[in-house]
C-alpha cells in the first residue's frame, strides 16, 4: 500500500465553456519526484494553478486531497499553509532587493512590523547552505545569475516548511552545469522526504530524476508511468504526449544544396557601450543556396551578437567586414536595408524582441512588411487578413481566428507567429536564433518542417541553438563558436556532440 | 431552446459592446444627468455651441497627445507651446501688421519647429519625454512672457478672431435655422452611408466576416440620429462654428491615419513593443520625431484657436492644457504603458470632462467645488471603465 501525500481526483476546469482540464487524476507518493509531461497548452500549468489555490474552490470541480484530507483552497496562502509551494517558470524575485530579503519576502522576520535584519541574514545563510548557494546574503538579486536566482526561489520555498515543492520548467533558463546542480539538489531533497513535482520539457532530465511520470494531453491525464516497473523511454513519453509515434524527432530531408549564396568576410564587431571591447573577431561565414547551417556556441560565445550585427547592425558598433550576396557586395547598415536585401533574423526572445504581445496575430504577422499589403500608405485590411489566415492554416497556428491576441497563445504558437512574420518579408537568408526554445516536441517538429520547406524553395537558413541534438538533426554544416571567434566548421557527416562541444570550448589565441 | 440561445447571444453582444463602449455610456449618462439637473439648459442650442467652442482646443491637443501616448510617450509642453504661438500670432498681426493668412502659416511653422525641438531630444538624444518636455514647457512659458513683455496684446484682426468664435456663413439665408449647415450635414450623412455600404460590400466580396444586416443598419441609424440631433441643435443657433469644422477635419484625418495607414500601424507597434518594432525594420526614432512634430503643429492650431476665442494673447494662456489633454486620452481608454488608445476615445474623454465642467458651471457650482468634484468623477469613471473591461474579458 503506497502512501499518497497528494491526490487530485477528477479535476475539471473550464474557461468560458472550453475544458482546459477534463477529469484529470494525479496521485503523488510521499517523498518521490513526480514529473508531469505534456505539450504546451495541454493543461499542466492550469493543473498546478488549481493545486496551489490560484483558482479557488468553485471555479473547478473535483477533489484535492492532501495527506488524506480534502482541501478547499481559497487562495495561495491556504495551499502554502499545507506546505505546497510552487516555483514558477518566470521567477518572482525583486532584482533590487538582497538575497536574504527575497527569501523572506512576504514572510519577514519581524516583530511589531520592524524587520530584524540580523535574524534575517542568519536564517538566510542557513537556508542558502541547504541549497548550496555560495553568495553573501546581502548581495542583490540582480547581481547573481539565473541559476543562483533559481536557488534563491528554492530557499524561499524551504523557509515556508515545504512538503510538496512544485517546479515549473526549472531548468529552462539554466545552462548545463546549473541544471545538473539543481537536479542533484532535488535528489537531495528526496532523501530528506520532501516531495517534488516537476514540469519539464527536457525529457532527459525527467528520465534522470523522476520516480513516476504523469502525462497530460489535451486536458486529460493519459497515464502515470513508474520508471522502475514500466519500461519508460524518452520515446514512450513522447508518444504519450503527442498521441502518436514520433520515430524521428527531425523530419527526413534530402538536401539539395546549390552555389554559395551569402558570405561574410573579416567581420568585426565591438560592444555597443563598452569602448574597445571586441565581441566578434574576424569572422568568416557563408551559406549556400538550399543549405541549413548551424552555429553551435555556449551562451556568451557571440553567436546571437554575430547574427544581429549582420542584421542591419541590430547589435554592436564599429562593425567592419564585407557582406556578399550572390557574389555581389551588399550593405545592410540599417534593419530596413537588411530586410530589403532579403535578410531576416528570428529572435531568441520572442516575447521581448519578437512580438507585440497586446496585438493580434494578424497585425504581428504583417508588421515587418506592411507595404506589401498597402497602397499609397493605406493598409488594405482585407488582404492583410487573408495573408494572416493563409499563414495560420499553412503553419497550423492554433487559435480561434487571426484576431486573437498573441499574448494568449502558447509558446509554440507564438514562435510560429514570429516565424510567419519573417516569412512574410520573403527573405532569402533567414537566421533563426533558438527557434524551438521552450516549446514542446510536437510544435518543434512542425517548426522543423517549416524550416525544411524554406530551404526546399532555395532559401538559405542558419540555425543558432543551444541544443546540440537539434543542430545535428537539422543542419548540413555546423559552425562552432567560442569567445567571439569561429573555431571550426564541421560537415554534418563528421559531427557528433563530443566534437561540437570540444570545438565550442576550444581556447582561442589572439 | 433556440430562442434561449438567441437571447443569450444578444445579452453577450450587449456585454461585449459594453466593454468596448463603456466610456460612451458614461458620457451619455453624464449628459442626461446634467440635462435633468439643469432643467434642459445643457442641450439648448446656445449651450451646445458653447460646449464645442470651450473645449475645441483641448480636443485638438488631445488628438496629438493620443498619438504620443500610444507611442508610449508624453508631451508636457503643449500648453506652453500654445501660449507661445498665440503670443507670436499677436506680435505678427498686431505689432508687425503681417497679413493674417501669412501670420497663421508662420505660427503653424513655429509650432512644428517647437515639436521638432522636443522630438530631437527625445527620439535622437534619448532624453526621457517627461523631462525633455518639462524643460521645453518652462522654456516656452518663459519665452512667452519675454516676447509679450509681460503684457496682454489685443485685439486680433477679424480673420484670426473668426477662427475661435466665428461660424460658417449661411450662404442659403435660412430664416430661423442655419440652412447651409443643414445642407452640409446632409451631404456628410449621405457620404457616410455610401462609404459604409461600400466597405461592407467590399468585405462581403472578399469573404470577410461582417455584422448582420440588422446590426449594420442599426449602427448607421444610431450614428446618423446622433449626428442629426447635434446638427439641428447647432443650426438653431448660429450654425456650425468654424472650430467645429477644423475639429471634424482633424478627427477624420487622424482617425484614418492611425487606424488605416501604415504609419498608424507603426505607431501602435512601437507603443506595444518598441524593441520588436525596431527589429522589424520600423524606423522608431523617425516616427517618434514625427509624432512630436505633429504634436507641435496641433499645439499651434490649439494656440491660435484659444487666443482667437479670447481675442487676446496673454502670458498665462494654456496653463494646464497639457494635463487636460492627457486626461482626455486616459479617460478615453488609452493605456499608460503605450500601444493602446484611439482618437475617438480621446475625443469622448475630452467631452466627458467638457460636459462635467459646463454642467457644473450651469448649476452654479463654485470653481473650488468644481475642481474637487471633477477629480472625483474622473477617478470613478476611469475605475469603472477598467473594471468593466476586466469583468467581461
Amino acid at each position: 500500500m503506497s502512501d499518497h501525500i497528494l491526490e487530485m481526483r477528477n479535476i475539471t476546469k473550464e474557461f468560458f465553456g472550453v475544458k482546459a482540464l477534463d477529469n484529470v487524476n494525479l496521485r503523488v507518493e510521499r517523498g518521490e519526484i513526480h514529473a508531469i509531461c505534456g505539450e504546451n497548452g495541454a493543461g499542466k500549468s492550469t493543473l498546478m494553478k488549481v493545486l496551489s489555490g490560484v483558482y479557488p474552490k468553485g471555479e473547478y470541480t473535483g477533489e484535492i486531497v492532501v495527506e488524506g484530507e480534502v482541501q478547499d483552497f481559497e487562495k495561495i496562502r491556504d495551499s502554502e499553509n499545507k506546505g505546497i509551494v510552487i516555483i514558477h517558470q518566470e521567477l518572482a524575485l525583486i532584482p533590487e532587493l538582497s538575497i536574504a530579503e527575497n527569501i523572506f519576502l512576504g514572510n519577514e522576520n519581524a516583530s511589531k512590523g520592524v524587520v530584524d535584519y540580523d535574524t534575517t541574514i542568519k536564517k538566510a545563510r542557513g537556508l542558502m547552505d541547504i541549497v548550496g548557494l555560495e553568495e553573501e546574503p546581502k548581495t542583490k538579486i540582480k547581481e547573481i545569475g539565473v541559476g543562483k536566482q533559481q536557488l534563491v526561489e528554492i530557499a524561499k520555498a524551504i523557509s515556508k516548511d515545504v512538503k510538496i515543492l512544485i517546479l515549473d520548467e526549472p531548468t529552462a533558463a539554466l545552462n548545463e552545469d546549473d541544471s545538473e546542480n539543481l537536479l542533484n539538489l532535488l535528489l537531495e531533497f528526496k532523501k530528506q522526504g520532501i516531495t517534488c513535482i516537476i514540469i519539464s520539457h527536457k525529457l532527459n532530465e525527467v528520465m534522470a530524476v523522476s520516480d513516476n511520470i504523469t502525462i497530460i494531453r489535451d486536458g486529460q491525464s493519459i497515464t502515470t508511468m513508474n520508471k522502475e516497473k514500466d519500461q519508460v523511454t524518452e520515446n514512450s513519453i513522447i508518444k504519450g504526449m503527442v498521441g502518436r509515434e514520433l520515430d524521428n524527432r527531425y523530419p527526413e530531408r534530402t538536401p539539395e544544396i546549390g552555389e554559395t549564396y551569402f558570405e561574410i568576410e573579416n567581420w568585426n564587431v565591438f560592444h555597443p557601450t563598452q569602448e574597445g571591447r571586441q565581441i566578434i573577431h574576424n569572422a568568416n561565414f557563408h551559406i549556400k543556396k538550399g543549405e541549413i547551417v548551424g552555429i553551435a556556441g555556449l551562451m556568451g560565445s557571440g553567436r546571437t551578437e554575430f547574427a544581429m550585427s549582420i542584421f542591419g547592425g541590430a547589435y554592436g558598433k564599429h562593425i567592419t567586414g564585407t557582406m556578399k550576396k550572390d557574389g555581389i557586395e551588399i550593405s545592410a547598415k540599417t534593419i530596413k536595408e537588411a530586410i530589403a536585401n532579403g535578410l531576416a533574423y528570428v529572435t531568441e526572445d520572442r516575447k521581448g524582441n519578437g512580438l507585440v504581445l497586446i496585438q493580434d496575430i494578424n497585425h504581428n504577422i504583417s508588421m515587418a512588411n506592411l507595404k506589401k499589403v498597402s497602397k499609397n500608405g493605406v493598409v488594405d485590411e482585407d488582404s492583410e487578413i487573408k495573408v494572416a489566415e493563409d499563414f495560420k492554416n499553412k503553419m497550423r497556428i492554433k487559435s480561434n481566428d487571426v484576431f486573437q491576441t498573441v499574448n494568449n497563445l502558447s509558446g509554440g504558437n507564438q514562435q510560429k507567429v514570429v516565424i510567419a512574420k519573417w516569412m512574410f518579408t520573403d527573405p532569402d537568408i533567414l537566421f533563426l536564433d533558438e527557434p524551438t526554445r521552450g516549446i514542446d516536441v510536437g510544435a518543434k517538429y512542425e517548426i522543423y518542417l517549416i524550416i525544411q520547406e524554406m530551404v526546399k524553395q532555395g532559401k538559405s537558413v542558419c540555425i543558432i541553438s543551444s541544443e546540440l541534438p537539434e543542430l545535428l538533426g537539422m543542419c548540413d554544416r555546423i559552425y562552432t563558436m567560442n569567445d567571439g571567434h569561429f573555431t571550426n566548421v564541421i560537415p554534418i557527416a563528421e559531427a557528433t556532440q563530443e566534437i561540437l562541444m570540444e570545438n565550442m570550448t576550444k581556447e582561442v589565441g589572439e | 431552446m433556440e430562442a434561449k440561445q438567441n437571447s443569450k447571444n444578444i445579452f453577450n453582444s450587449f456585454k461585449n459592446s459594453f466593454k468596448d463602449f463603456s466610456m460612451y455610456y458614461i458620457l451619455a449618462f453624464i449628459v442626461i444627468f446634467f440635462q435633468i439637473l439643469t432643467d434642459g439648459i445643457l442641450l439648448q442650442p446656445l449651450n451646445v455651441t458653447n460646449l464645442i467652442l470651450q473645449n475645441s482646443y483641448i480636443l485638438i491637443l488631445a488628438i496629438g497627445m493620443l498619438v504620443l501616448i500610444v507611442l508610449g510617450d508624453i508631451d508636457l509642453s503643449v500648453g506652453a507651446t500654445a501660449a507661445f504661438v498665440g503670443a507670436m500670432a499677436a506680435i505678427l498681426t498686431i505689432k508687425m501688421n503681417v497679413p493674417s493668412p501669412i501670420a497663421i502659416i508662420l505660427c503653424l511653422i513655429i509650432g512644428i519647429a517647437i515639436g521638432a525641438f522636443n522630438g530631437f531630444w527625445i527620439a535622437y538624444v534619448n532624453v526621457p519625454a517627461f523631462i525633455a518636455t518639462l524643460g521645453t514647457q518652462l522654456l516656452f512659458r518663459g519665452l512667452t512672457i519675454v516676447v509679450l513683455d509681460g503684457r496682454t496684446l489685443s485685439p486680433f484682426p477679424d480673420m484670426i478672431k473668426s477662427i475661435g468664435s466665428g461660424f460658417i456663413p449661411d450662404l442659403l439665408n435660412g430664416d430661423s435655422v442655419h440652412l447651409f449647415s443643414l445642407v452640409i450635414a446632409l451631404i456628410i450623412a449621405i457620404a457616410y452611408v455610401v462609404s459604409s455600404l461600400n466597405t461592407r460590400k467590399k468585405k462581403i466580396n472578399n469573404e470577410m466576416p461582417v455584422d448582420s444586416f440588422v446590426t449594420f443598419i442599426s449602427k448607421i441609424a444610431a450614428t446618423i440620429l446622433l449626428f442629426a440631433a447635434i446638427t439641428f441643435l447647432l443650426a438653431m443657433y448660429e450654425g456650425f462654428p468654424n472650430v467645429l469644422i477644423i475639429l471634424a477635419v482633424l478627427l477624420i484625418a487622424y482617425r484614418f491615419i492611425t487606424q488605416k495607414m501604415v504609419i498608424g500601424r507603426h505607431i501602435y507597434a512601437i507603443g506595444g513593443n518598441e524593441k520588436a518594432a525596431e527589429l522589424s525594420g520600423i524606423e522608431t526614432k523617425k516616427i517618434k520625431f514625427l509624432g512630436y512634430m505633429n504634436m507641435g503643429l496641433l499645439a499651434a492650431i490649439a494656440g491660435l484657436v484659444f487666443s482667437a476665442r479670447l481675442n487676446a494673447a496673454t502670458a498665462t494662456a494654456g496653463n494646464g492644457f497639457e494635463l487636460d489633454a492627457i486626461a482626455a486620452c486616459y479617460i478615453g481608454g488609452a493605456s499608460a504603458y503605450g500601444g493602446v488608445g484611439t482618437v475617438i476615445g480621446a475625443l469622448i474623454g475630452g467631452l466627458v470632462m467638457g460636459v462635467l465642467n459646463n454642467g457644473m458651471s450651469l448649476m452654479g457650482v463654485g470653481v473650488d467645488w468644481q475642481q474637487s468634484i471633477k477629480g472625483l468623477v474622473l477617478l470613478i469613471a476611469v475605475a469603472f471603465d477598467i473594471y468593466s473591461k476586466s469583468k467581461s474579458k
